[in-house]
């Protein structure tokens, strides 16, 4: 032992146990946490494994009550492409032009103060208010439930998370940078274009990427929009199927076949949300390096 | 002007320059000529001043709105502090260089042919020439020559540096602003940088802050001394550095203050 006196030794001492109780405290919190989320994704890819078939992607839904292994969620999944496709390209313009817009121009300003705070609003609003929304001024406007509505309304949801990943990017860009290219005399458009969101494109990616994972699994904002629909869908103006939806249905009704389809559909969604996360997580690292 | 003095012409006088972070005041009524062709350094402790004066030379400091400068600096004659001025236009003869090495997130080619876009419209020969040209300046030409299409990020920090006096040079300003070129830089790259800074004062007027005082007495032909955003002194740098006039220049360079 070194030669430290009685008092010192004491608190150091003291001191690692409270180490010790806290590492220990937060491991359990860990577990603890983890504990669920390992359940829930084993639980997905356990049942939802067992109704993977060549059919599960290439035929549509089925009737209540035909033998498993019949039938599958191929309109489903088509539906929920496109809705999610469309939503995106609305949502990702707006929300680069708007971070942009935030990050850029005057960012201390008190307009965009306001605009900021009432996206934070919007970011965290339920998504059934954006669905019953667009209900109100498209579904019940033209009397018809129809796949535009849904794209428009999973295409809200996309907006304020990309201004957010957006503007978040933008101010991460050192002033320097952008002062060396103003000092060339460049305008800031191009500044804006060539530099600044040059710097900053894959986290803004990032952003969407996180955005198209969130909306391929939102339900509430297709429940009243695109609704539903048994058979394949060639356009997106009447009902259109899509997967959150099938899943609701399905999970809910009493018919077997139906009730596998379901988790099917749900291992589908975990694995599509789970790769794009991983894509993002990937993106971000090449960012920051 | 052949006077037998041999004193140079102004490039850029500053005439009762006052400075404003917002109510803060951080240069009081500065005066002073900036002869062409020569390296005027600007030197004095943190805080001083000297940044703040150099980001007015190109009204850089327009990019916060919380900053203001009055009182005028005449550019050949033309005040560049006049609203009726293009901003981008005195940049384009204005140029700087940064204490960072800042690249552009594209390739070493595209850091050069970025500014000298924005001006010119250069057939392909005459950019893959003009970067040549300003690589070369910059003393950087034999290590990137190879990989031009490389990243500009790819580069050490040195080289980073000299990309970015090449960027600079590339649109052939007539004035060169360096604001401490050389702090994040390791000895062997900040000699060739200063180096370069004897060379270029061939074609350019260059003004350089620097917190480095044997370099300021190393490269430069003037130094002006600030402390509280006053110009406590300004004139030749031998004379500064053997014989100061004032005794509070003397106190700050023999490291009695400061």
């Amino acid at each position: 032992m070194m030669t430290y006196d009685a008092a010192r030794m004491a608190r150091f001492v003291r001191r690692k146990r409270v180490n010790q109780v806290a590492l220990t405290l937060a491991l359990a919190a860990m577990v603890f946490g983890m504990f669920w989320l390992a359940w829930i994704l084993w639980e997905t890819l356990r049942l939802g494994f067992e109704s993977l078939s060549v059919s599960f992607i290439t035929e549509n839904t089925p009737p209540p009550n035909e033998p498993p292994g019949e039938g599958g969620l191929a309109n489903a999944i088509w539906g929920s492409l496109l809705m999610v496709t469309l939503a995106t390209f609305i949502g990702t313009p707006i929300g680069v032009l708007s971070g942009i817009c935030l990050a850029e121009y005057n960012p201390g300003s008190r307009l965009n103060a306001i605009i900021r705070f009432v996206n934070d609003l919007l970011l965290s609003a339920p998504s059934i208010i954006i669905g019953l929304f667009i209900y109100a001024v498209m579904v019940a406007r033209f009397q018809q439930f129809s796949g535009w509505a849904g794209a428009v309304a999973l295409a809200f949801i996309v907006v304020p998370v990309v201004i957010r990943t957006t503007e978040n990017m933008l101010t991460l860009v050192p002033s320097g940078l952008r002062e060396a290219a103003y000092a060339l005399g460049a305008p800031k458009w191009k500044v804006v274009t060539r530099v600044t969101l040059a710097a900053s494109l894959s986290g803004v990616l990032t952003g969407v990427l996180l955005a198209v994972a969130r909306i391929f699994g939102e339900t509430a904002p297709l429940l009243f929009t695109a609704l539903n629909n048994q058979f394949w869908s060639t356009g997106l103006d009447g009902p259109t199927a899509n997967l959150p939806v099938t899943i609701l249905q399905f999970a809910m009704s009493p018919y077997e076949n139906w009730q596998h389809l379901a988790w099917g559909g749900v291992f589908l969604i975990t694995m599509i949300v789970l790769g794009l996360n991983v894509l993002a997580r990937f993106l971000s690292r090449r960012f920051s390096s | 002007m052949t006077d037998s003095n041999d004193s140079p012409p102004i490039k850029l006088s500053v005439k009762d320059l006052n400075f404003y972070y917002g109510k803060f005041r951080a240069l009081n009524s500065i005066s002073l000529d900036i002869p062409a062709n020569r390296v005027t350094a600007f030197i004095g402790p943190s805080g001083c001043g000297k940044s703040t004066l150099l980001r007015t030379f190109n009204r850089m400091f327009e990019l916060y709105p919380e900053q203001r400068a009055e009182g005028s600096i005449l550019l050949d004659g033309e005040d560049l502090l006049d609203f009726k001025q293009d901003v981008a236009l005195i940049r384009a003869r204005v140029g700087m260089v940064f204490q960072k090495p800042t690249p552009f997130p594209m390739s070493i080619f595209d850091n050069i042919t970025f500014g000298v876009k924005l001006f010119e419209n250069l057939s392909r020969i005459d950019m893959e020439e003009r970067v040549e040209w300003a690589l070369k300046k910059a003393a950087l030409w034999e290590e990137v020559k190879d990989k031009l299409q490389q990243s500009g990020a790819s580069l050490s920090g040195g080289q980073q540096q000299r990309l970015c006096i090449a960027r600079g040079i590339a649109i052939k300003p007539e004035i060169l602003l360096l604001d401490e070129p050389c702090s994040a830089l390791d000895p062997i790259s900040t000699a060739r940088v200063e180096e370069l800074i004897a060379e270029l004062k061939a074609d350019y007027t260059v003004i350089i802050v620097t917190h480095n005082m044997q370099q300021a007495a190393r490269c430069s032909d003037y130094t002006a001394y600030m402390y509280l955003g006053d110009l406590v002194e300004f004139g030749e740098t031998n004379q500064m550095f053997l014989k100061p006039g004032r005794q509070e220049t003397e106190d700050y360079i023999t490291g009695r203050f400061g």
